[in-house]
């Protein structure tokens, strides 16, 4: 008898869940694992929801547009949460993405306009270095100093690949020249940003691509003020990330809602000392302590994200003739 | 053969089943790929310089681990001195290891901050640099050192004492017992040791790109890796795996090529004693000092970062432990059976059947994770929701990626066995029952027991096929140190390697002494 009601409550139970409904997020890995915003975001938006968020962690960024595709619309994905503005022409193509409009008041540099994604954060690239270290103004002081430095390797990374779009920004027809200026400069590619930054924190280079707001995490979380990046003149290639509703969804209210949700003021205070980004929306109390300023809208260069898609191509073969030799 | 119908129809079943799950994994996930892409793609120049590239490296990787192999497993081997087992254990971890810890471990000793760039400079003399070539040769040397010696010990091992001691009697110099005795097992040995490490080194690509220096270091599974990623071009990616495939049949092939001495020569199973041990120390502990102080320094260097950590970590790291551990018991269980009946079925078969066994399960380590990975998901997407399989798929491929080095170590005991034991079976009739409870387990106690430990060490690390399946509430160690290592805290992500290695050294030790307790052999 016992047994027989455990077994109907297990059913209950199951009912009840099966009830409440569930939203499930696409994102990277590090957004989710319980050093990101993951966690938190879970919690905040499940408490004014009423429902389950799922959020499922498939690589990084590259990795979760693949994962994207080779679902297609079966995906049981409502939303997509970490696409690049890099990647962001190629997650267009595909055609899953529903159009919405989330409006808000974006703190992102040359401000925000796009029918189908929704910025949640943002960063500039950077070299991080150590503090009183040498450091270099420009990509052609970089290249004529004697600073070892570590980068990702396009093919295989977002950093990587944002480095390349910085370079072509700066330099145009001179990218060419840059690379086979840097090539001595470069101890090694790496395959992924973790890596590189260990083998930067192991003291194998001088400075590491990474974003301007990683010293912030030394800063914040560690009390460690000795790190900081290199100001380059011309400017600092940005990254935005963003989130976007699958047409395939069964919850598009809810995932609507999920959207407005990641640009409201709750969301937007997590995200910088967990993903260590810009916020897309300042949040009422501002940035943390510690953190860096945005750049100008004239420093914070960036590709639209078909002319982005466009260059890609060439600008890879112009690093690879470059590094090969 | 005295056996009946049903009893041959049941190996040919059994071992159909086994190379069917094993081609699926190959071959099957590879075709999956092509199926979802445009058909098989068209390769580039780039490639082809890649490929080249790649090739190269995988040979002299695999070439020098072997030669610096012989001589380490034979000082090993040969002498008896205090802490002897632990050494060789010790010596085993960094095949284990996750490669980016291990390669940050090496580069704590041999980068350009490193430990021996330290002590260059403070003697006024210049920073080393290993990054190219030379990096990516050390680096896979660092991690395939280790399973070649281990190979070659069990060869070494396998040896029978007695043939030593009529040569001690007879008076034969060393060299002539290298010549007769040992130099045979070896031509039978090392080709396996080598295309084994040889396709490791071909899948490898973090450490030929962190190492090698820039886009020369370009391998094929990082092309591979781009045209999935960057391009989502899948018709180029199976391609890809099938040139990898083409290379590791090659490779196979050659090795299977060079003929096999025939070992027969049964022994009373007793340990050898080396009556001229002391003859060699001097040169053999030297061999031994050089391999400890190469592989153990770079794991120095990793525990030293770690260790001061390992309370700073979250409790998390306990459940994940428990679940890397469950994981690993499971996909021991699953491959050791697998094994075990393949290598047990084509005991009566040729010599080729079995070649031929084993050479497609090679194919499996030939492949890349990312096709692998894709390829299966592609096979369960549209019947099951991935994530729900997440164990079984991760168990399925960790048995199959270890099956390799299960089946090197199984197989040729068991063909020994048979070859050696078997007229005696046949002259006393013996039951199949007693025939394998007496005679058979005894004597494969120690090969398995060798190879479980392996199995269980090696699924404990393996990460990077199953990101598809990923189920967000299983958190594994591997995972958790790769997430902690992209939040910036590389110190903790030391320490979990720590818990890491421990844990499946650990787990090797264990399955490994168990087979040596009480074992024949």
């Amino acid at each position: 008898m016992r047994n027989l009601s455990l077994i109907a409550g297990l059913f209950l139970a199951s009912a009840a869940v099966a009830d409440t409904p569930v939203l499930t997020v696409y994102t990277y890995d590090s957004f989710v694992s319980d050093w990101g915003p993951g966690p938190a975001v879970e919690a905040a938006f499940e408490a004014q929801c009423a429902c389950d968020l799922q959020m499922v962690g498939a690589g990084d960024g590259a990795a979760l547009l693949s994962r994207v595709k080779l679902e297609g619309s079966r995906s049981e994905a409502d939303i997509v949460l970490g696409i690049d503005t890099n990647l962001m022409a190629a997650a267009m193509d595909t055609g899953l993405f529903e159009p919405v409009s989330i409006v808000a008041d974006y703190a992102v540099p040359g401000g925000w306009d796009d029918k189908f994604f929704t910025p949640f954060d943002w960063g500039y690239f950077a070299f991080v270095q150590n503090v009183g270290a040498e450091t270099v103004t420009n990509f052609r002081e970089l290249a004529a100093s004697d600073l070892k430095i570590v980068i990702q390797d396009p093919r295989s990374s977002t950093p990587g690949l944002g480095l390349l779009m910085w370079v072509k920004a700066a330099y145009g027809a001179d990218a060419q020249e840059i690379w086979n200026d840097l090539d001595d400069n470069i101890v090694t590619v790496t395959a992924g940003w973790s890596e590189a930054y260990g083998m930067f924190l192991e003291g194998e280079a001088d400075m590491v691509l990474s974003y301007t707001t990683s010293p912030a995490y030394h800063i914040i979380a560690e009390q460690d003020d000795s790190k900081t990046f290199a100001v380059f003149d011309e400017g600092h290639y940005m990254q935005v990330e963003v989130a976007g509703k699958l047409s395939s969804t069964d919850q598009p209210m809810l995932a609507d809602q999920f959207l407005k949700f990641m640009v409201s003021n709750v969301f937007q205070e997590i995200i910088p000392t967990t993903n260590w980004m810009f916020p897309a929306v300042t949040p009422m109390t501002g940035l943390p302590e510690g953190f860096p300023k945005a750049l100008s809208t004239k420093k914070s260069l960036i590709f639209s994200p078909s002319d982005a898609a466009a260059l890609r191509k060439d600008a890879l073969l112009e690093w690879q003739t470059a590094l090969s030799q | 053969m005295a056996d009946s119908v049903i009893a041959i129809t049941l190996r040919l079943i059994l071992s159909g089943a086994v190379i069917f799950a094993l081609l699926i994994f190959s071959f099957g996930t590879a075709a999956a790929v092509a199926s979802k892409g445009d058909g098989f793609g068209t390769l580039v120049l780039a490639d082809f310089s890649a490929i080249r590239f790649t090739i190269w490296q995988a040979l002299v990787s695999a070439i020098l681990s072997v030669c610096l192999a012989i001589p380490v497993s034979r000082a090993l081997w040969r002498q008896s001195f205090f802490g002897r087992r632990a050494l060789i254990t010790l010596l085993g971890a960094p095949f284990i290891l996750p490669v980016l810890v291990g390669v940050l471990g090496l580069l704590a000793v041999f980068g350009r901050s490193g430990w021996i760039s330290e002590l260059l400079l403070f003697f006024g003399l210049g920073r080393i640099s290993i990054y190219g070539a030379f990096g990516v040769i050390l680096a896979h040397v660092f991690f395939n050192l280790p399973l070649a010696t281990r190979l070659l010990l069990q060869g070494w091992s396998a040896v029978p004492g007695e043939r030593f001691r009529v040569a001690d009697s007879l008076g034969s110099n060393s060299w002539a017992k290298f010549l007769l005795i040992e130099w045979p097992m070896l031509r039978g040995a090392i080709p396996g040791a080598f295309v084994l490490i040889f396709l490791l080194c071909l899948t490898s690509f973090t450490v030929a790109l962190a190492v090698g220096g820039g886009p020369k270091g370009t391998t094929i599974e990082l092309a591979i890796y781009q045209a999935f990623r960057f391009d989502f071009d899948l018709g180029k990616a199976a391609s890809l795996a099938t040139v990898q495939f083409g290379i590791c049949v090659t490779v196979a092939f050659l090795a299977c090529v060079v003929p096999l001495p025939k070992l027969g020569g049964i022994g009373l199973d007793r340990l050898v004693l080396q009556f001229d041990a002391w003859k060699h120390r001097k040169l053999d502990l030297i061999w031994i000092s050089g391999a400890a102080v190469f592989l153990i320094l770079p794991l120095a260097a990793i525990l030293f970062r770690g260790l001061g950590n390992i309370l700073t970590l979250p409790g998390q790291v306990l459940t994940a432990s428990i679940t890397s551990l469950l994981i690993a018991l499971i996909s021991t269980a699953v491959c050791i059976c697998l094994a075990l009946v393949l290598s047990l079925s084509l005991a009566y078969s040729r010599l080729n059947t079995q070649k031929i066994a084993e050479g497609i399960s090679i194919l499996g380590l030939s492949t890349s994770p990312l096709v692998v990975g894709t390829g299966l998901f592609l096979m369960i997407f549209p019947f099951v929701h991935p994530a729900s399989l997440a164990i079984p798929v991760t168990a399925f491929v960790n048995a199959m990626m270890a099956m390799p080095f299960v089946l090197r170590v199984l197989m040729p005991a068991v063909r020994e066995i048979y070859n050696d034991y078997l007229h005696l079976r046949l002259s006393l009739n013996m039951g199949r029952g007693v025939w394998l409870m007496r005679i058979v387990f005894p004597r494969l106690r120690r090969p398995i027991g060798f190879s479980v430990g392996l199995v269980a060490a090696l699924s404990m690390g393996d990460f990077g096929v199953i990101a598809l399946f990923s189920d967000p509430e299983l958190q594994t160690l591997p995972l958790m140190l790769y997430r902690l290592m992209g939040a910036y805290r590389m110190d903790q992500a030391a320490a979990v390697a720590v818990v890491l290695v421990a844990q499946s050294l650990f787990l090797f030790w264990i399955f490994d002494q168990g087979g040596r307790r009480h074992s024949i052999s």
